[in-house]
């Protein structure tokens, strides 16, 4: 047994630091017990780094266990992992590094407790990561507590009658359950417990490995590996307890191997020069058109502040963006804001929006100076909340009551009707927003007809809804007389 | 003065303003201010941010992914913040409340990156209202071991964008993870905002491991093992945060002047009360607003300053009251503090708070 511990390395790969400087204490040996998995595995990854010729491109994901102080001695790029994490983390680095090769080494702690989700979640996208997990059956950092991977009557510092598959679960086998995944290329178990094991092991990391640098995706090598402190055993009863215990529950296996289908990488994205990101991010503002702002045809309909209301379905959100918009287009300060989630599932809708020649401070109407109500709910909810002589709009076609109060000043659209007749009742928002437009003023019709090329997405519909702006917009000039 | 009043950026001439969402004019800023990648996890109200990432990252062969949950999404934030690029993830309070570890984990190596929280109501799951009430979270810091985050409060879509650009300079500048704090009303809302064109690409950060040979030698980690050393790594942090305290405080103020009620808001508050503080000025209430645009480090020094003018300061939070206790620490409690909150997604409306104005006035004998 050629086990690793206290003592250097005979040939050291060229990918470990000669000296480790990180480290407190004796810098040439590591900080692992005697007997220990962790040196030797990390050992055949340095090999496999130094034959690929990738340590500088190669980020190792340090985690929280033993194994914690890997980057002590490693001579590759390292960032060091919260509890579980590193598979998140590896993901971050590998998606903003995409040359980069990153390698995440956990134990069964951090893997298969805590981490469980993250590390499902990486393979399960194919994250380019290897992900060396050390199955050492227990919590080797904490002192020797139960790990997923306990085995069934195993007595640990927190299982101390030994493990109760009725209290703590089976086992968790990560090989296997890693292997259901779609994504996978490549997912195999080795053990660190005789030459032949030691052997075959190497040949899987190197295997693993070569997935990386051929940029093939994710891969996963589980090693059954001694923890003598752990257990309380001697080094060679640790080999031996693997090779007895460990391996009829984790079975040594090549679980996923498609590192012989076809593969060619993706080309690397191009970046989109910056010149282009106000087209790219659809906030190029250079088409739009402003117009001059309308004039109130009454005083008291400048900076109004309304609230528009009715059944979801309406379109009222799109009323209250289709006159911020014709407001912002005049060049004044507007806010729009919209009522929100569940609110919104109860089937009504309403919005808030002020047109202002001054800065807006509040968003939010709270005593509207005009109300369109699109539905009676609308008027009964609302009708108190209007300033003073305030004026309200009325879809006559869905409300039959009148106002309660007698100062209002009233306007009555029988909208849904009017957009029947254009052939779609869904156009009676646009009808009420022409009406206003007509009956205030407050908005030049030319306006109108820019914004709602701006605001409906779907362009077919746009010349019906330009069609309702100007059958509202003719009545309330009528109405105004 | 180190503390400064907040000047919007000059409006690009020419350059025509578009209706957006608050929370959409957020990741435009960021990807105006070069970041490359976004990780999140959907929750409402901030979804619109990993919606429009969704989109717009890729467009600009950036990153987006949408994570296993808010844990990962800001471990993964971590891993490319340690990789040298500018990123950042958004969530509101419970996605937050799981984001703490990684949060912490970046402070303590030192890695920038933005985190943006559109707060709905508390504690629990809530509901998805407007609140202010994750402002002891991220201000006070809700994750373990000393350190503090700067923390960014815009209160129209126009700071929404500029203020996360801005929250990218200032996570580099002094390489620490800064927040993005705003309510429900203000991600919802949509405003006029111009935007800017975009930065120049940030140098590449000699710390950073970027999988590269100039890199290889370098370690991102939070370990310190010797005592010794961690607290002199805790010093240095302090020290930082000493540096940010002196540089970076933001505030805005309106009709401060002649206030004798200075009241105090942020967000979406500050919006609401100052269309009641120009009603109580036509009332003849010598009454002003102070907006601390930056949450920490807390404008102090200037509001101690307004504070020696006035007779009394009125806070306004949509919250039990948190804020309020920075507001009496700015002041050395040495006038009268009032406070007016409101919870559970209720927002105050103008004739409330003018009220409460008025009711201040009337009790600190200023009328
Ligand atoms: C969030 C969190 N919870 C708990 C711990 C304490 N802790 C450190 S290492 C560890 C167990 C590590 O065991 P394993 O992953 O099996 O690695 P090993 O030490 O056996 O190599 C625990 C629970 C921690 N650091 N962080
Ligand atoms: S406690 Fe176990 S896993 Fe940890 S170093 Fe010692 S032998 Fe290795």
């Amino acid at each position: 047994m050629n086990s690793p511990v206290y003592e250097p390395f005979l040939q050291k790969p060229r990918s470990f630091y000669d000296t480790y400087e990180r480290k407190s204490g004796i810098k040439e040996v590591t900080h692992y017990c005697p007997g220990c998995g962790h040196g030797e595995l990390h050992k055949m990854i340095a090999e496999a780094i130094d034959e690929f010729e990738i340590a500088d491109r190669t980020v190792l994901i340090s985690p929280v266990g033993c194994s914690v102080f890997a980057y002590y001695y490693f001579d590759v790029g390292n960032v060091q992992a919260a509890h579980g994490r590193a598979p998140a983390v590896g993901t971050g680095v590998q998606r903003a590094r995409p040359h980069s090769i990153v390698m995440s080494y956990q134990g069964d702690g951090d893997l298969a407790a805590i981490g469980l989700n993250e590390i499902l979640q990486a393979a399960n996208r194919g994250e380019k990561m290897v992900v060396f997990f050390v199955n050492n059956a227990i919590y080797g950092m904490t002192g020797g507590q139960m790990a997923p991977t306990t085995l069934p009557g195993m007595t640990t510092t927190t299982s101390p009658g030994g493990r109760k598959v009725e209290d703590s679960g089976a086992p968790l086998r990560m090989a296997e359950l890693i292997s259901q995944l779609e994504a996978p290329v490549y997912v195999a178990r080795g053990a660190l417990c005789s030459a032949k094991d030691i052997s075959r092991t190497r040949r899987l990391v190197r295997k693993a490995m070569k997935v990386q640098v051929e940029g093939r995706g994710f891969a996963f090598v589980e090693v059954l590996s001694a923890c003598p402190t752990g257990w309380g055993m001697t080094p060679p009863d640790s080999y031996q307890w693997i090779h007895e215990k460990m391996k009829p529950y984790f079975p040594l296996d090549v679980f996923v191997d498609r590192t012989d289908e076809t593969f060619t990488a993706p080309a690397p994205k191009e970046p989109v020069p910056l010149e282009k990101y106000h087209e790219v991010m659809r906030i190029d503002s250079s088409d739009q058109l402003s117009f001059p702002p309308a004039q109130p045809l009454d005083p008291k309909y400048a900076n109004p502040r309304l609230k528009i209301a009715g059944f979801g379905g309406q379109g009222v959100l799109l009323l209250g963006l289709g006159l911020a918009q014709c407001g912002m287009m005049e060049g004044r300060r507007v806010s729009w804001l919209p009522s929100y989630g569940p609110e919104m599932r109860g089937g009504t809708a309403h919005c808030h929006v002020n047109i202002s020649d001054d800065e807006i401070g509040s968003p939010l109407v709270s005593q509207p100076t005009v109300l369109i109500a699109m539905n009676q709910p609308s008027l009964e909810k609302f009708e108190s909340q209007v300033a003073a002589r305030g004026l309200v709009l009325l879809n006559t076609s869905m409300i039959s009551k009148r106002p309660d109060r007698d100062d209002l000043e009233v306007l009555d659209v029988a909208a849904s009707e009017m957009a029947q007749k254009l052939g779609n009742p869904r156009a009676a928002n646009m009808i009420m927003l022409g009406a206003y437009a007509g009956y205030t003023g407050m908005i030049g019709e030319k306006t109108i007809e820019a914004a709602l090329g701006a605001i409906i997405k779907k362009r077919h519909l746009i010349e019906l809804n330009v069609k309702a702006v100007a059958e509202g917009f003719a009545l309330g000039r009528a109405a105004r007389g | 003065m180190p503390e400064t009043a907040y000047s919007p950026r000059p409006a690009c001439p020419g350059r025509a303003p578009l209706l957006i969402k608050g929370n959409e004019a957020i990741v435009k800023g960021a990807l105006l201010a070069g970041c490359r990648c976004y990780f999140g996890y959907p929750i409402t109200p901030a979804s619109e941010i990993a919606e429009t990432a969704s989109r717009d990252f890729p467009a600009v062969g950036g990153v987006f992914i949408q994570a296993e949950s808010e844990t990962a999404a800001m471990n993964m934030v971590y891993g490319a913040a340690s990789a040298g690029v500018r990123t950042m993830t958004a969530s509101s309070g419970p996605g937050i409340s799981l984001m703490q570890e990684a949060v912490s984990y970046c402070a303590g190596s030192e890695l920038p990156c933005v985190v943006v929280s559109i707060m709905r109501g508390g504690p629990g799951l809530g509901n998805i209202g407007p609140e202010q009430a994750d402002y002891n979270q991220v201000v006070r810091i809700g994750g373990h071991g000393n350190y503090r985050t700067p923390v960014f409060a815009p209160s129209s879509g126009q700071e929404m964008c500029d203020l996360t650009m801005q929250a990218f300079e200032v996570a580099d500048r002094y390489r620490t993870p800064v927040f993005v704090v705003a309510d429900g009303f203000t991600g919802q809302m949509m405003e006029p905002v111009t935007f800017p064109d975009p930065l120049p690409e940030p140098p590449e950060k000699d710390w950073a491991v970027r999988a590269d040979a100039a890199t290889r030698k370098n370690l991102i980690s939070s370990i310190f093992l010797d005592p010794d050393e961690l607290e002199a790594h805790n010093r240095k942090l302090q020290a930082k945060f000493r540096e940010i305290e002196e540089n970076e405080a933001l505030y805005d103020e309106y009709a401060t002047d002649d206030a004798k009620i200075v009241v105090v808001a942020y967000g979406i508050v500050a919006r609401v009360v100052r269309s009641a503080i120009h009603a109580a000025r036509d009332e003849g209430i010598p009454v002003g607003l102070f907006r601390p645009v930056t949450l920490w480090p807390f404008p102090h020094r200037r509001l101690d300053e307004l504070a020696g003018r006035a007779a009394r300061l009125h806070v306004f939070e949509l919250s039990c009251g948190q804020m309020i206790d920075d507001v009496r620490l700015a002041i050395h409690d040495r006038i009268p503090v009032g406070f007016h909150g409101r919870m559970g997604g209720n927002v105050p409306s103008v004739e409330e708070c003018l009220e409460v104005i008025r009711k201040a006035a009337r009790e600190g004998g200023v009328l």
